[in-house]
């Protein structure tokens, strides 16, 4: 530990969703290439504490890349230089002695930031309110699980929609802040099961619709999201979700 | 919901790549003529076409349609454009774009709007002499019983200053930059991507863009260099 | 005070038929006039909250994340069980009870275990309905694992994120309740008291975390479904803001704690790399399945491998010692938690442990990828397939089954699982212990409900694997939303709650001192400081190993950290506005709390039972020894004021239809 890294992080700083935010630069010693990258926050933190300063506010929880928490824009990028990973994965090995690492906040006009490196999320919601269900309610009644067979290909391919965690790195890596990936793998996950069948052409048509009116980007298939995604979800649940809408809006009677 | 149909980002998508298409379409028709300056007859079979497309009113008429795509390709991505740029209010004080995209897919609204400069002065060498104004030099030539427009010596006339020539390449070189985006993001963006076609329609766009692109560039080109009679 | 589980009458498999067709019900029309307040939205609270909502109840739901989809029962990993028996490997709802009760070194209520497995086969019909994308056979069909503690094959997955997927079900149910008014969404709020008007819980002092503002809410009922306690340790696999408050306020206004020494230490996590370490990650259970627990047979090997001049690969297997295997010949490696912990413990300090702490022990997945490359090569026909193509085609079937648990682990540890063996130990996971709740889920205060993990009601001493999951979704959609009725039935004629009264004020001045005194302090150490030395004390004293000695030696460190934490924690910035450290404050002053209780209610309990390991009782061979004559019962705890001095009362444990016996997993 005594020989950690040397790092200068250049950290946005804002105290509340009306006043004005920039930049402002720490240095940080000894940092080990074993924390993730929210310890080394943590410990950023910890000295901004003891000298009586505020503390740098960031979204976080599970830590091990699932609650969709994280939401850091490194250097540039979504969740930093690696793939496949979110912030909290994200380790301080992937850094250097004498690194200088900008941290940013998500950047759209549907993520009004709250305070620091905290975004306001709720656009996601809404959009998963508007549409992103299969009506049925609770009930010790319905069929059997096993009464409709679904071909293991579709399963798959929906289960991969639906690990989307949520985070908003799409939205904040699209240089349009275009939030449609995170909407086709919703669309996706239910277009591609038999349940999700009844109500498929009405979802497409809400949850869209609920998308633009949060002031998001359009997408122009730049595909930057789908390789900062932290689950690698495909553009293909773009274009899927294109083939929904174009249906649903052609022939919208089910 | 008709109204919101119109309006959703959705469509603005389909109406982008429906009209890229259409687009499409029409540079396979203008560089499969336009390529027959290679036959080196002295312009024979091309000013007869040429001839043809100007006037047969089926082409005409679908001239109309073709303007009425490219401004529609125009307004929805100036709309496109602006939107987007609304959609970040704050910019990011250290970007990395290249780690995740590729600069010419950012740069479509350029691309296009260099497109449409050099489409501006292309259209004003040789459409508007055609249709509107008048042919200079040797204006028509008499080809099996007609006389028609000397399309021909027109380009050889156009092509002979080289900074019109440097002008051409550079159009295409934009072209060819909106072409490798703006061909398979128009699969995309109607749907048709499927995994199992993907590689398909990418390559092929790749090739449609170098083949265009270099079919158009080599015109100005030869004609400079005296390469067709 | 008189403890009544509400039991119903009758033979086990039809209390609960019974009970429903009993339960008094609320009309359609009441139902739009009654507030509940569902606190949490995890698998419990968003089905609780959803299901409520579909009723007609009008429903607040809180959670103190950015949006209900992060609660932590969205890492759960492996799996949840359902007695289903689609494997035809002789499952039913008695044999899940059974394992269940068993799994829980019976401490757990015969009555809510055979209503949990009984409800659990509604439970997959309902997410699957959903639209979960639980694993299918290529048959189209639903695809079944094992998991510990279990003979037969009952668990149902979505890869290594069944958690994920059942909470996105509940989370989009959830939302379309929201969506249509039914249920409003209170998120980035955390509750910091509960209000109780003439002896009934009327509804919740929450802050809200945004402004800074402190609010009250009103409701005919409310439910928490906040989740266990397990970061009292610090380091767990808890999910950062996992929290005790909501719990632990209801405890201080009158609610009884039960079994709070009752935590689970999860056998398989990755280990502890250094001092920085904020939490600890879970590498499911069900790798269990396919990987073989082991550490070196001799110790100059350990010693050799601990010094990085020997590689785990490079040792012949005559020098291996599968220790689960040599001991437990009958379930191997899948025993039980609290079993594959402890031996886990006994290895290493025994001083065969392989990484430089010398805390950790070895999953080894080469010869599942050997097994399934030769099953592979034969499918596809490869009969005479080298050995390469073999490991090629095992380690691609591996990483179908566990990919993103492999590429999580090499995240963290930066060596590829693939290649080497991983390596693991044990860490805090699950607290069986908690609120404690009647069949109804009520606690004692009328109108107050716990589910979830934040009861203490089903997995007795310890849980089984894929039964976290199983308990939460059956609590939300398939017990409160009965259970609840029988109690809002008489709050028909109640009338909208005023939070205009003297009992709500009295509640929100005592969250405003409590969060006043964090800042008039002049403190100089962060809360963090406190947190990891409750969490080191508890981990050393109350952690996989108790004794008498130890426990009252953490008793008076707790007693001294609660005091200096009072005296010395600096919260900086102000209670206006978002200020994550003072969540955090308001939450260690907790865990501070309840580690004592933790503590006490350790030092009670003279026996070994499931997670509960007092040194002084275990057998020659060193497995717990239970003393069912003097602690068969349920350990629930009244707080009195002074967290120190709180009162014990049972409640004896009855078992008709199981004959309880010592454990036995050799």
């Amino acid at each position: 530990m005594e020989n950690g890294m040397n790092l200068t992080l250049k950290v946005w700083r804002q105290a509340n969703a009306e006043s004005a935010g920039q930049m402002t630069e720490y240095k940080l010693g000894n940092v080990s290439p074993d924390m993730s990258f929210l310890e080394m926050m943590d410990v950023l933190n910890d000295q901004l504490i003891r000298k009586g300063e505020d503390p740098v506010a960031f979204d976080h929880d599970c830590r091990e890349g699932i609650c969709g928490m994280c939401s850091m824009f490194i250097n540039g990028e979504a969740h930093g230089p690696n793939r496949g990973v979110t912030t909290c994965q994200l380790h301080m090995r992937s850094f250097k002695d004498g690194d200088t690492i900008y941290i940013e906040p998500w950047r759209s006009a549907g993520f009004p930031v709250i305070k620091d490196l905290m975004v306001d999320r709720a656009a996601f919601d809404r959009i998963q309110q508007a549409g992103g269900f299969i009506s049925v309610n609770t009930s010790g009644r319905t069929m059997d699980a096993n009464a409709i067979p679904v071909p293991k290909a579709d399963a798959d391919k929906a289960f991969d929609a639906a690990t989307c965690i949520g985070c908003g790195a799409c939205v904040a890596t699209c240089p349009n802040g275009s939030a449609m990936l995170f909407v086709g793998a919703k669309v996706s996950q239910f277009a591609l099961l038999p349940q999700g069948q009844p109500e498929r052409k009405e979802r497409v048509l809400n949850m869209v619709k609920q998308m633009d009116e949060e002031g998001f980007g359009n997408c122009s298939n730049i595909g930057a999201c789908e390789v900062q995604c932290p689950k690698t979800i495909s553009i293909e649940n773009i274009a899927r979700m294109n083939r929904e809408y174009l249906s649903a809006t052609l022939k919208p009677e089910n | 919901m008709a109204k919101g149909i119109f309006q959703s980002s959705l469509t603005k998508k389909y109406v982008m790549a429906a009209t890229g298409l259409f687009l499409i379409s029409f540079l396979v028709v203008h560089a499969a003529i336009n390529a027959m300056i290679f036959f080196n007859d002295g312009g024979k079979t091309f000013n007869s076409w040429g001839h043809f497309m100007g006037t047969n009113l089926i082409v005409r008429t679908m001239e109309i349609g073709l303007f009425a795509g490219l401004i529609l390709h125009i307004v929805d991505g100036l709309v496109l454009f602006f939107q987007n740029r609304k959609a970040r209010p704050v910019k990011y004080a250290y970007e990395k774009p290249n780690a995740s995209s590729q600069w010419y897919s950012r740069s479509m609204a350029i691309l296009g709007t260099l497109i449409l400069l050099f489409l501006v002065i292309h259209l004003k060498d040789f459409w508007l002499k055609t249709r509107i104004t008048e042919l200079t030099g040797n204006k028509h030539i008499y080809i099996d019983g007609e006389w028609v427009e000397n399309l021909f010596a027109e380009m050889q006339l156009v092509f002979s200053n080289l900074w019109v020539v440097i002008i051409y390449v550079l159009g295409c070189f934009s072209l060819f930059w909106h072409l490798l985006h703006g061909f398979r993001s128009a699969f995309q963006s109607m749907g048709w991507n499927y995994s199992k076609y993907a590689s398909l329609i990418a390559n092929t766009g790749d090739a449609f863009s170098v083949v265009i692109s270099a079919l158009f560039a080599s015109m100005p080109i030869a004609m400079y260099l005296n390469l067709v009679h | 005070m008189e403890l009544n589980s509400k039991i119903p009458d009758g033979p086990l498999d039809q209390k609960w038929t019974k009970y429903k067709n009993t339960a008094r019900l609320v009309n359609p029309a009441n139902k739009r006039n009654i507030d509940v307040i569902v606190v949490g939205t995890g698998l419990a609270g968003a089905s609780a909250a959803a299901s409520l909502a579909e009723m007609g109840y009008k429903v607040k739901a809180l959670c103190f994340q950015d949006s209900p989809r992060r609660a932590h029962s969205i890492a759960a990993q492996g799996g949840i069980n359902a007695a289903k028996n689609y494997m035809n490997d002789g499952d039913s709802t008695y044999r899940l009870f059974y394992d269940t009760i068993k799994g829980g070194d019976y401490r757990a209520r015969e009555a809510n275990v055979y209503r949990l497995a009984e409800v659990s086969a509604n439970i997959i019909d309902q997410c699957v309905a959903q639209g979960v994308p639980f694993a299918r056979e290529y048959g189209g069909l639903l695809d079944n694992r094992s998991f510990g503690g279990t003979q037969v094959s009952r668990t149902f997955y979505a890869k290594g994120q069944t958690g994920q997927q059942l909470l996105l079900g509940a989370y989009s149910a959830l939302s379309r309740q929201i969506g249509k008014g039914n249920v409003t969404l209170l998120n980035r709020h955390e509750m910091l008291d509960v209000v109780i008007v003439d002896g009934k819980a009327r509804g919740i002092i929450a802050r809200n975390l945004v402004t800074g503002e402190i609010e009250r809410h009103g409701a005919h009922a409310v439910a928490l479904c906040t989740g266990g306690y397990g970061n009292v340790f610090f380091l767990s696999t808890n999910a950062m803001g996992s929290n005790v408050t909501a719990a632990w306020r209801a405890h201080k206004r009158g609610a009884l704690m039960a079994n709070p020494c009752f935590t689970q230490i999860h056998p398989t996590c990755i280990p502890v790399s250094g001092d920085h370490q904020s939490k600890l990650t879970l590498m499911s259970e069900s790798l269990r399945n396919d990987g073989r627990i082991w550490v070196p047979k001799f110790k100059e090997d350990a010693e050799a491998i601990r010094a990085k001049k020997l590689k785990p690969t490079d040792l012949p297997e005559e020098r291996r010692d599968y220790y689960l295997e040599r001991r437990y010949p009958a379930f191997g490696n899948l025993v039980p938690r609290d079993v594959a912990s402890r031996a886990a413990k006994e290895r290493c300090d025994a001083g065969f442990g392989v990484n430089a702490t010398g805390e950790a022990v070895y999953l080894d997945f080469s010869s599942a990828i050997e097994r399934y490359g030769r099953q592979r090569a034969t499918v596809k026909g490869m009969h005479n397939a080298s050995i390469e193509e073999i490991i090629a085609l095992g380690k691609k079937v591996v990483e179908e089954k566990y990919g993103n648990l492999f590429q999580m682990y090499e995240q963290i540890v930066a060596e590829n699982p693939y290649e080497t063996p991983m390596m693991i130990y044990p860490a805090v996971h699950y607290t069986m212990g908690g609120l404690w709740v009647d069949y109804e889920l009520m606690t004692n205060i009328p109108g107050l409900y716990a589910c979830g993990e934040a009861n203490f009601s089903d997995h007795g001493a310890n849980r089984l694997g894929a039964s976290a999951l199983m308990q939460g979704l059956a609590d939300g959609y398939f017990v409160l939303p009965y259970t609840i009725g029988n109690y809002l039935a008489d709050e028909i004629r109640t009338g909208k709650i005023s939070t205009d009264t003297p009992e709500f004020k009295e509640a929100e001045e005592r969250v405003v001192q409590q969060i006043k005194g964090f800042f008039s302090n002049n403190g100089t150490q962060p809360v963090d400081f406190y947190h990891k030395r409750l969490g080191k004390i508890i981990w050393d004293y109350c952690g996989m190993a108790r004794n008498e000695e130890g426990l009252k030696f953490a008793i008076s460190e707790v007693q001294k950290i609660r005091q200096e934490f009072y005296a010395n924690v600096r919260v900086p910035g102000s209670p206006n506005g978002m200020n994550p450290e003072l969540e955090k404050a308001c939450r260690v002053a907790d865990f501070i709390d309840l580690g004592e209780l933790m503590c006490l209610d350790a030092l009670s309990r003279n026996e070994s039972c499931g997670g509960h390991f007092r040194e002084e009782f275990q057998t020659e061979d060193g497995e717990a020894l239970r003393q069912d004559d003097t602690y068969n019962y349920v350990a629930a705890w009244e707080f009195t004021g002074n967290p120190s001095a709180p009162n014990l009362h049972k409640e004896a444990l009855v078992y008709e239809n199981i004959k309880v016996q010592s454990r036995s997993y050799k």
